[in-house]
């Protein structure tokens, strides 16, 4: 008994010193080993995104005449639509982004709450709809918002208003068609956040005293912010380069940054003019990821892997 | 496994590739049009009476335009053989030195304007862009003149004018202020911007494709718009309560070139010279409302009497309407659209 404690410490000792060489190398072998894994999906993203994007930027700094120049960035300011259109873009894609939170949140909250089958029925409604061209349903919501549309028409003939309202054509016909474009990709996180949060939690507080409301406010919201910040910064940042929808809603009053890049593409010789579009809508996502990730923490974005 | 296989398969294809060039690639080519119904008419107007005709096989493909062509001769991709463009386009990847030289021995260039005959590119056909409105709104009596169109107290109603065409929109700004027709070349542009500033609070959407033009005046979105008269024919044809008229129109060509790099540059002119002879021309407005750029193509006597009032091209409805410069367009177009741009979006 005695022999062996000291035999075990005795021979444990020195045996630890021994293999720390021996773990250390281990480690390394299974991180080479890893990244050997990786170096596939390494190779292809930097084929198919390192590699195309750091060549935009290159083409972004030449002219017409293929002289280095900053011409293609100037334009943005000696041309006020570009400034206008960038201010648009930012517009609609807070008001698309606020719209989803507005209606998503409650959703995922009540898909949430249902016994598993019939969440898993009213999932489909949320997902159909995302299976479905985003041209068909574009328009459709044309169809249905113009003048002679469906809603005023309705609105119309049971005398509610006199006049058609303006839903098609404008700001407000963008702002819903993509609405509802985007909304899964709110819900779907956000749903996904809340399933995890522990029921026995808010039993700890209903427990407590607290009111429903208040178990609510103070336990299961607080909770569920990591999936709503993701699916408002997946919601935001696809708004940002939004295209077929506000070409077609907007009546072509309602310019996007993108469907700018494709007038730029087509309008300049040099592949720089619209090149640097990218680059700037780009660098102001990034900006704007890095934006979100310091105000609500790198887990909450959750499009990071944790440090 | 694979990698032999697909050694083997690079030495079985360079076998076949040496043994058939010769025989076969020269006489296929690819021609690449604006699809839709407009390419269907061409198919049966040009390419299949030219593929019978040389015995060679046409393939089609689709194109946006400018920069699909850019894209291809700067990239050294060539698919295409033959692609269709609009003038301004034209002049402008001429100027870029995207195209091949064409061979005006080989092809025939009388009926064609000269506006339109060039070193690399020639006229193809004609689009008109024209005034619609609705008769359910106006009766007969709508707006005839883009002065009409322009007199909001006049003709109060919703209006639609092309957004992405901007020399189009040009065209017709310039007219609205009285300027005749055969003096709107070459365009006062900042006289036209202050035209089109007169009108842009009145207008409720600014279009940016042929289709959604139609849409809005078929769904009375709008009650009057400038409009491709191809669009405007297919709407009443569909039974819309439209009317249009090619007084005051805007006349743009389209045009064909041959890409810089094409593998089959002959045989490409000798299609082209079949596409443009007046023969096969006049066999366009059979199919669509399109007319045909060889002006001889009328002379041939295939066009029925009673459809050739109908033809934009036909010289009764040339008079009426404003000829589009493509060679103006060229040096002008970037600086005009950035302009208009920021005009109509303010």
């Amino acid at each position: 008994m005695s022999i062996g404690s000291v035999s075990l410490d005795h021979v444990g000792r020195p045996d630890r010193a021994l293999n720390a060489d021996k773990l250390s190398a281990d480690a390394r072998r299974e991180a080479r080993g890893l990244f050997a894994l990786l170096s596939p999906g390494l190779l292809l993203v930097f084929a198919v995104i390192i590699v195309p994007i750091g060549w935009l930027f290159w083409l972004s700094l030449f002219d017409e005449s293929d002289q280095l120049s900053a011409a293609n960035y100037a334009r943005f300011f000696e041309q006020a639509s570009y400034i206008k259109t960038f201010v648009t873009t930012f517009k609609v894609a807070f008001a698309v982004t606020g719209a989803c939170v507005l209606f998503g949140y409650p959703l995922a909250y009540m898909l949430s709450q249902l016994p598993r089958r019939a969440a898993g029925v009213c999932l489909i409604f949320v997902i159909l709809p995302f299976w479905t061209s985003v041209l068909v349903r574009t328009y459709a919501w044309l169809v249905i918002l113009q003048r002679k549309g469906l809603v005023n028409t309705w609105l119309m003939d049971i005398g509610v208003i006199g006049q058609p309202l303006p839903l098609a054509n404008n700001f407000a016909g963008v702002v819903i068609g993509m609405t509802h474009i985007m909304l899964p990709f709110l819900v779907l996180p956000l749903y996904a956040s809340m399933k995890t949060i522990d029921v026995d939690c808010l039993r700890a507080g209903m427990n407590l005293g607290a009111s429903p409301a208040a178990t609510f406010r103070q336990i299961f919201f607080p909770l569920s912010l990591p999936g709503l910040a993701s699916g408002v910064v997946i919601v935001f940042v696809l708004c940002l380069g939004f295209f077929v929808t506000p070409a077609l809603m907007g009546g072509g009053k309602v310019i996007m940054w993108a469907m700018r890049m494709e007038q730029t593409t087509s309008l300049y010789s040099n592949w720089g003019a619209g090149a640097a579009l990218g680059v700037v809508l780009l660098a102001v996502t990034l900006a704007l990821l890095g934006l979100f990730r310091w105000l609500l923490g790198a887990r909450a974005t959750g499009v990071w892997s944790q440090r | 496994m694979t990698k032999r296989l697909c050694i083997y398969g690079v030495a079985a294809a360079g076998l076949l590739a040496t043994v058939a060039v010769p025989a076969s690639a020269a006489d296929t080519i690819t021609v690449a049009s604006w699809g839709g119904t407009y390419q269907e008419a061409q198919t049966k107007a040009f390419f299949d009476p030219t593929a019978k005709e040389l015995g060679i096989t046409i393939k089609q493909d689709t194109t946006n335009g400018l920069d699909d062509v850019r894209l291809q001769v700067t990239g050294n991709a060539v698919k295409w053989d033959i692609t269709e463009l609009g003038a301004d386009e034209c002049a402008r990847g001429s100027k870029e030195g995207l195209f091949e030289k064409l061979d005006y021995n080989v092809i025939d260039k009388t009926g064609i304007n000269p506006k339109l005959v060039h070193d690399d590119w020639v006229g193809i056909s004609y689009t008109s862009v024209v005034l619609i409105y609705r008769t359910d709104v106006f009766g007969d009596k709508g707006p005839k003149t883009w002065a009409d169109f322009w007199d909001v107290e006049k003709f109060p109603g919703r209006r639609a004018l092309s957004g992405s065409q901007a020399t189009e929109t040009l065209s017709v700004a310039a007219l609205a202020k009285g300027i005749p027709i055969d003096k709107v070349y070459p365009v006062d542009i900042d006289g036209a911007l202050q035209s089109v500033d007169k009108v842009k609070g009145h207008i409720d959407a600014w279009w940016t494709s042929g289709a959604q033009a139609m849409q809005l005046v078929k769904d009375g979105e709008v009650d009057m718009a400038s409009i491709w008269n191809g669009r405007a024919g297919t709407l009443k044809k569909q039974g819309a309560p439209v009317s249009f008229s090619f007084d005051q129109g805007v006349l743009t060509a389209d045009c064909m070139v041959i890409p810089k790099g094409s593998k089959n540059r002959d045989i490409a002119m000798k299609a082209l010279a079949k596409f443009v002879s007046p023969d096969l021309q006049a066999n366009l407005p059979l199919y669509v409302d399109n007319g045909p750029a060889n002006e001889k193509a009328f002379e041939t006597g295939k066009i029925p009497p009673e459809r050739i009032k109908d033809i934009n091209s036909a010289p009764e409805n040339v008079k009426k309407q404003v000829l589009q410069d493509p060679a103006f367009w060229r040096d002008t177009l970037v600086e005009a659209t950035e302009k208009f741009n920021n005009l109509i979006q303010q």
